[in-house]
């Protein structure tokens, strides 16, 4: 039998979106929810370690001084410290792209979007950062930089832009045509340094690789040997940017544009904001972001690049969007998800987990673990809120002529 | 009423929600043959009262006594065995099938334990609708008929089934003013007929008109029950809301000035590139309300979208103090001054994740002092919404609450507030009173007349008559995309019901 629906005394609000169902799961959780989130990855992550006959307590503490936190405490000397330093700079020169594609993520969040193509802007950015550092050689150093990372920037702007261009004019889910930039900028980049590619270093025509950068392209060194991928100033660079995304979202009308059309781009459009226009631009923004990133990498520590590290890039863009995630799209959460992430990276990195606390095979793949765990948890959460608020709505509407419910 | 039990008795009902005491010792009790109005605000408790007696929530305490017995239903099922029938405010009909059909839904005639008897369906059908005088025809298909025609086999569908106690949800709110009347006279047989009725209502004319008896509930408690006769709409106004309400709207005589808005010859598509609106013009002068009446879905919507640059016409003008800005966009149309109060305030109006202060700036934030060369100013952005806060009383948070948040009321003049603050010579005002209380639609309306005394032009679109007469200067009804005429403001509900639905093409002529 059909019975009715007892009618809500309200009507109900429109469907959230992405953006607003974060807002509402930000304001719910605070810090505490990542904060706990993160804790408790750990904690499960250390229980796979128990699992397979290993102290976790003992990876714990690997993977700290791994990611050279142990350079925090003064009373680590002489050689140890030496090599606690040296891996804070590692784990600082991974937090650099982690932040930038971080933002990447984060910026399209906003307008409601979801940049899953950070890869595919790192990427664009990353070749011809590269190759502007390549060519130029004879401009002066700053000169150079500025034109190299501009470049890298815009060149990942344009990737970004045109995921927008396609959401904003022909209506193209941006999921699916960032991941197909994705692979286009994956088999280009291979094509434009690989074996006989264009970019590829002539002088040796057995390796697929770029040419080296100019030495006045790299950026300087502010920590640690510039020989031994000490730290960068694209560590400034990164926390820079930090700063820009939360000035841009905060403090100027373009942010206030496109936050609105995150929250809601029927109400955005009726209050006269350009819905396509700012897809567009939050999406090249975003490129923009992940572009840097590549530019940084290249002119901080690889120098050269080479179809492997176009290829898997991925993990550097992919792990972004966790950190997004985790980092709640702000700028604050983005730095110290990043922060959490690089140290993990590295932390687990096989030259640094100690082969009798934990295999090196299963090292790598703890990071992973702990990774997946956190983006899971963090789409759980999303998702117990989803269910929370359909329950309720379901509550409202409830037809339950057979089964009612027995209110308590 | 010889028989003194009463059919129906609820005993110090209560029902505590998580921070609301929805339902507190209500007391209510339904003769036989009765017409027993439940008037109530949004919130007051109507509906989980409702709900108690149809079994959906189960009353924290108090008991509810059928014929004197007392019973305890845990399901819907049970109060419909135990003859309640509930007509909803949606109807939960399926479109494809049969009047009939529909209504021996669940408790169908069969033969041989399986096979659908129809024709014993459909005389059985024919049965309730001859004891009852409905004027269905029982082979039509639901999707077929009209509104009116489907609440009455949601009706049928509940007197099928036994029911002596019949409780009706805002039944008036879909209905054209004939519809109501014809219902009105279907509830008036059925109360012979010893049905007794519980008739949901927040409208006091339409509850003064029909009820016997009129119980007033605010904040979950009764606030009186009263004989319909002898009762004033001003009584009970005061009683729903708890204080003296502004019934009527209090308005000097126009004083139109220039023409401010001209709609010239439009014509409009919807979404399936269906042409809704077929050629439309009027105008709309400084200093004048026109109220634009009409049943739901006869173009209105798409009208006051292509009016306000939402939606593009495909031919005709829109014109603006002399300028052209029929292909204006949304933004140009709030620079030359156009302000629109949307139908859809949660999903057009606001953005319910902002804060009230973010709300309030939705066309300010691109000038000075809000921003400067794309700089906002937080400071002032939330300085101003302070300002406007008081100025429009705005209540249940401050600039930084989230305006999820607010009651529909507050929402709604949030909406308001930024709309007139922006001081438009053209305000565009579509249902700005829809799911409103009554003290909420007082203020909505007297600001509406204020905008009109400081000689704006105010264009109302609005499915209320009742709304539409009480503060237009002149109306027009609009039918299937077309006008059909100009009446004024003292040109009874039945001539605008008739107009609005397409009959008697009376009333001056349409203004060019």
């Amino acid at each position: 039998m059909t019975v009715g629906t007892p009618q809500p005394e309200t009507e109900g609000a429109p469907d959230q979106t992405v953006a607003a169902r974060f807002a509402l799961w930000q304001r719910a959780g605070g810090i505490a929810t990542p904060l706990a989130t993160a804790l408790f990855a750990f904690l499960v992550a250390g229980l796979v370690v128990l699992a397979t006959g290993h102290n976790p307590l003992q990876t714990y503490r690997a993977i700290f001084n791994g990611a050279g936190l142990n350079w925090l405490f003064p009373w680590v000397h002489g050689a140890t410290r030496q090599t606690a330093a040296f891996n804070l700079q590692e784990t600082g020169l991974l937090i650099i792209p982690l932040v930038l594609t971080g933002l990447a993520v984060a910026f399209a969040f906003r307008s409601g979007l979801f940049n899953i193509g950070g890869q595919g802007q790192y990427i664009v950015g990353i070749v011809t950062g590269t190759q502007m550092g390549v060519w130029f050689a004879s401009l002066p150093g700053p000169v150079h930089i500025f034109l190299a990372v501009t470049a890298a920037a815009l060149a990942g702007a344009v990737w970004g832009g045109i995921a927008g261009i396609l959401r904003a004019t022909v209506g193209a889910h941006e999921v699916i045509s960032t991941i197909m930039l994705n692979w286009i900028a994956i088999w280009v980049g291979s094509y434009l340094i690989g074996f006989g590619g264009p970019f590829q270093d002539s002088s040796q025509p057995g390796v697929p690789v770029s040419r080296e950068i100019a030495s006045n392209a790299h950026l300087p060194v502010f920590w640690g040997s510039p020989l031994l991928q000490g730290l960068d100033i694209g560590f400034f660079v990164a926390l820079g940017t930090l700063v820009v995304y939360w000035l841009v979202i905060r403090r100027t009308t373009l942010g206030f544009e496109v936050r609105a059309v995150g929250y809601n781009p029927d109400a955005a459009q009726n209050a006269g904001i350009g819905v396509a226009r700012n897809y567009f631009i939050a999406m090249a923004i975003s490129g923009g972001f992940a572009g840097l990133a590549g530019a940084m990498d290249i002119l901080g520590w690889q120098f050269r690049l080479d179809v492997t590290t176009v290829q898997t890039a991925s993990q550097v863009a992919f792990t972004g969007i966790a950190v997004a995630l985790l980092g709640r799209n702000t700028a604050v959460g983005t730095f110290l998800a990043a922060a959490l992430f690089a140290g993990l990276i590295n932390g687990t990195a096989s030259r640094n987990l100690d082969p009798s606390v934990f295999p090196p095979e299963l090292a790598g793949n703890l990071t992973r673990i702990i990774q997946g765990l956190v983006v899971l948890f963090v789409a759980a959460d999303v998702l117990i809120l989803y269910v929370w608020n359909f329950r309720r709505k379901l509550k409202r509407r409830r037809a339950a002529p057979t089964t009612a419910p027995v209110a308590e | 009423m010889e028989d003194a039990t009463p059919v129906l008795e609820l005993r110090g009902i209560t029902k505590q929600f998580p921070g609301v005491l929805a339902n507190d010792a209500i007391d209510l009790d339904l003769a036989r043959g009765e017409i027993h109005a439940l008037l109530g605000e949004n919130g007051a408790g109507k509906s989980t009262l409702m709900n108690i007696l149809f079994g959906l929530y189960k009353p924290d305490e108090g008991e509810i006594l059928l014929e004197g017995r007392r019973v305890s239903f845990s399901s819907a099922k049970e109060a419909i065995a135990a003859g309640i029938g509930m007509v909803h405010q949606h109807f939960m009909l399926i479109p494809v099938m049969t009047v009939a059909e529909n209504i021996v839904l669940g408790h169908e005639p069969v033969r041989a334990g399986v096979v659908l008897d129809e024709r014993a369906a459909r005389r059985r059908v024919e049965d309730v609708a001859r004891t009852f005088k409905f004027a269905v025809d029982p082979a039509a298909r639901v999707d077929e008929i009209t509104v009116g025609q489907q609440q009455r086999v949601e009706i049928m569908k509940a007197l099928y089934r036994n029911a002596n106690i019949l409780i009706l949800d805002e039944p008036t709110a879909v209905l054209t003013p004939q519809e109501a009347f014809d219902l009105f006279e279907i509830l008036r047989t059925l109360r012979r007929e010893g049905i007794s009725i519980i008739f949901i209502s927040h409208k006091l004319n339409e509850v003064l008109e029909i009820a016997d008896r009129i119980t007033v509930l605010r904040r979950g408690k009764v606030i009186e029950t009263v004989p319909g006769k002898g009762a004033t709409e001003e009584g009970l106004a005061r009683a729903m809301v708890g204080r003296d309400v502004l019934l009527r709207v209090e308005k000097a005589p126009s004083t139109p000035g220039g023409p401010l808005l001209d709609v010239d010859e439009l014509h409009v598509s919807d979404d399936r590139d269906l042409e809704t609106v077929h050629g439309l013009s009027f105008e709309v002068h400084a200093g004048e309300i026109v109220g634009l009446a009409g049943i739901d879905g006869n173009g209105q919507a798409e009208l006051v979208e292509a009016i306000v640059g939402l939606r593009q016409p495909t031919a005709g003008r829109v014109v603006v103090a002399g300028e052209n800005v029929t292909r204006g966009g949304p933004r140009h149309l709030i620079d030359v001054g156009v302000g629109h109060i949307p139908g859809d305030r949660q999903r057009r109006g606001l953005v319910l994740d902002f804060s009230i202060a973010e709300n309030l700036s939705l066309h300010a934030y691109r000038k000075p002092p809000e921003s400067r060369l794309g700089w906002l100013s937080p400071r002032r952005i939330v300085a101003r919404a302070r300002i406007l806060i008081r100025e429009y009383d705005i209540r249940g948070g401050g600039a930084q609450t989230i305006a999820r948040s607010l009651s529909g009321g507050n929402q709604q003049k949030v909406v308001i507030a930024r709309e007139i603050a922006a001081e438009p010579r053209v305000l565009v005002a579509s249902q700005p009173t829809r799911g409103l209380d009554v003290g909420a639609i007082e203020y909505v309306h007297r600001r509406l007349v204020e905008e009109r005394d400081e000689q704006k032009a105010v264009l109302l679109v609005s499915l209320e008559l009742e709304e539409i007469r009480s503060l237009s200067d002149r109306i027009l009804v609009i039918y299937e995309g077309e006008l059909v005429g100009e009446f004024s403001p003292e040109t009874s509900e039945e001539e605008l019901g008739l107009a609005m639905t397409g009959g008697g093409r009376r009333g001056e002529e349409v203004p060019a």
